[in-house]
């Protein structure tokens, strides 16, 4: 009897490990992704963009929304690893305090992938490589514009972001060094406007009564504050993308109605669609190939020229 | 002895109107171009003008507080009402609804948030710091469904008017703010439901003993809040033409509360001045709008901010008050 169930229990599982192989022969991807939250526009285009790049290279995704939380994310990458999946991207949504749960993922031998933000850790093995646009490019390329435009000279305000935000700070630097190489261009001001419509366009307000007519451009570090000030400035009295000129960086569709309606002139983009991207680092990294820590999401300049031919084909 | 303060001093009104004047008079003399007033496109344009329009939602919903207040309450969702307030006036704006609805809708929406927060309060007995922080937690998060995360825009002239419209070269909110504030005057100053809402405030017991019925003065002047924050939404909303719900009148319930305490009405309940509260909220703007056109930088202002408020709200006080010329006259009698 006894050794009868013995060899039952034997047969039994040999057949499940070799169901479980085959189902692994399959190669369906299993992949988590830990989202920050669907806090703005952007962000739900990003999340779209994994989605449907995991839908269309078959790959089974394990979506979670964090809703701003890092102990969330945590829980999140916590539970991947308890579901034995094959790789994890994570967008983090503040960037320190990731090295336990990184650490466990690591032993568990399953790689990350850090999708639009970067984390300090003290041992960058941690994650396999981080996939995020470079701010400081960003910033450089609205500075060469603004440059252009002004043929070398004039009077620049700055909407800056939230204070501390790692996009704020680098496309701030990106933009002032660059400017600095034309000193006839001045930085009137600059001042936070928090990535908000509603406090670009007080902050721009307030600009506009202490300089008037004597800006000749406004940067603003996302469209969002860009907007709001395209409004202050026709309550102003003024018209936004001839009087005073506007570049913003992100490039949302709101952005690009602003350029077909000529009120604002450029956009420096930002793009969120990195989903068939971090498929693909994913799947290299799998096969064992050695990768840069940081790959660039490779942004570009629109103008108001191009923006009714471009706009179609706009996702975000 | 202590000496006595005379009767202006301790006037609700006098210490927080000096406040005001002496930020006012010290901008006009040393913030470049800060008390020009032009007139532009038939209408003054300028940083006081400023003040006077972007003041007009928090003196809205301080007007709200400071019933709720006086109550002995607290209404924590108003920032997230107005959320909720913008986004729906947005949504049929976009989609081209006639403006009565525009209007009636939202409004209708944050008149039944309010009714459910006095409902949690005056029926269930749910404390009012715990029962409308459901709704500031929650409202937020509905607004942000009905806006799918994205920022809805809009483009209604006749619904813009609302922030954007002029009359007689004062903005048309500044006008709807002055009627609200006329009428909460009128309706708890020329009635009894004033000394209603402050008796319940000083002694709920006693006013149930003299037949006062706590929970419809409280039920109506929760909703009132209610009803003040989603007007407050759609002025906010039509501000910047789209409704964006993450971030329209977050920690707007903060600024309200502190008009109110700023205006002299005590978070105890029980007394409540109006006018205050409209100081209180004209002190607040003119704090930002003085930092925006001084250009502090943002971190700087929150501690700028903390610091007036303290300062304020200890003066305010009749015990500090007391204690301070208490001090004054011993060092006097010692020199």
């Amino acid at each position: 009897m006894k050794h009868k169930r013995v060899l039952l229990l034997t047969l039994v599982s040999v057949v499940l490990l070799a169901f479980g192989c085959a189902a692994f022969a399959a190669d369906t991807l299993v992949v988590g992704f830990s989202q920050i939250g669907a806090e703005s526009g952007w962000r739900t285009a990003e999340t779209e963009s994994v989605i449907s790049a995991a839908k269309d290279l078959g790959i089974d995704l394990k979506f979670s929304d964090a809703q701003q939380k890092q102990e969330n994310q945590i829980s999140a990458i916590r539970a991947f690893i308890a579901q034995g999946v094959d790789g994890i991207l994570l967008a983090p949504v503040v960037e320190t305090g990731w090295e336990p749960v990184l650490t466990e993922a690591k032993e568990a031998g399953i790689p990350v992938i850090l999708l639009d933000r970067g984390i300090t850790v003290a041992d960058e093995s941690l994650y396999v490589c981080k996939i995020t646009s470079d701010f400081i490019f960003e910033g450089e390329q609205a500075a060469k514009w603004t440059a252009a435009e002004l043929g070398g000279k004039g009077n620049v305000v700055q909407l800056q972001g939230t204070p501390g935000a790692s996009a704020a700070i680098e496309r701030q630097k990106g933009f002032e060094d660059e400017l600095a190489k034309t000193p006839d261009i001045k930085i009137l001001e600059s001042q936070t406007g928090d990535f908000t419509m509603e406090l670009g366009k007080q902050v721009m307000e307030a600009f506009l009564k202490k300089y008037g007519n004597d800006i000749d451009v406004v940067y603003a570090h996302n469209d969002d504050m860009g907007l709001g000030a395209v409004q202050a400035i026709k309550e102003a009295g003024l018209k936004p993308g001839a009087d005073i000129k506007l570049i913003t960086v992100d490039a949302t569709k709101a952005a690009f109605e602003a350029m077909v309606a000529g009120e604002v002139n450029a956009v420096v983009e930002c793009n969120p669609l990195l989903g068939p991207l971090a498929f693909e680092t994913l799947k290299k990294a799998l096969a064992g190939e050695k990768l840069d820590k940081w790959i660039v999401q490779v942004d570009q300049v629109f103008t108001k020229d191009q923006a009714a031919s471009v706009i179609g084909s706009r996702k975000y | 002895m202590r000496q006595k303060l005379p009767d202006v001093l301790r006037s609700p009104y006098f210490w927080s109107l000096l406040f005001l004047a002496a930020l006012l008079i010290f901008n006009i003399l040393f913030t470049e171009r800060f008390g020009v007033i032009e007139v532009r496109d038939g209408h003054f344009y300028g940083n006081i003008m400023d003040i006077l329009r972007r003041s007009v939602p928090t003196v809205l919903l301080g007007t709200g507080m400071t019933l709720v207040i006086a109550t002995g309450g607290i209404d924590l969702s108003v920032g997230a009402v107005i959320a909720v307030s913008g986004a729906i006036g947005a949504l049929l704006a976009r989609d081209g609804y006639p403006l009565p609805v525009i209007i009636a809708l939202p409004l209708a929406a944050a008149l039944i948030s309010g009714v459910w927060n006095g409902f949690l309060v005056a029926k269930i007995g749910i404390q009012p710091f715990v029962a409308t922080l459901i709704l500031m937690v929650s409202g937020r998060g509905i607004a942000q469904l009905l806006c799918g995360g994205q920022i809805i825009k809009f483009s209604d002239p006749s619904f813009e008017y609302i922030s954007a419209g002029f009359i007689l070269g004062f903005p048309f909110s500044m006008y709807l703010a002055a009627a609200v504030l006329a009428a909460v005057q009128t309706v708890t100053r020329k009635t009894a439901l004033g000394l209603f809402i402050e008796s319940i405030g000083v002694n709920p017991a006693a006013s149930r003993c003299v037949g006062i019925n706590a929970t419809s003065i409280k039920l109506i002047v929760y909703a009132f809040s209610g009803l003040c924050a989603g007007i407050a939404g759609l002025l906010l909303t039509t501000e910047i033409r789209g409704a964006d719900a993450n971030n329209v009148g977050l920690n707007l319930e903060m600024d309200a509360i502190l008009a109110t305490v700023i205006g002299g009405t005590a978070m105890t309940g029980g007394k409540f001045y109006l006018a205050g509260s409209v100081i209180g909220a004209l002190i607040i703007q003119t704090l930002t709008t003085t930092i925006l056109a001084r250009g502090v930088t943002r971190p700087a202002t929150l501690v700028v901010k903390a610091i007036v408020v303290i300062s304020i709200s200890l003066i305010q006080s009749s015990v500090f008050r007391s204690q301070l010329s208490g001090l004054l006259a011993g060092r006097g009698g010692r020199a």
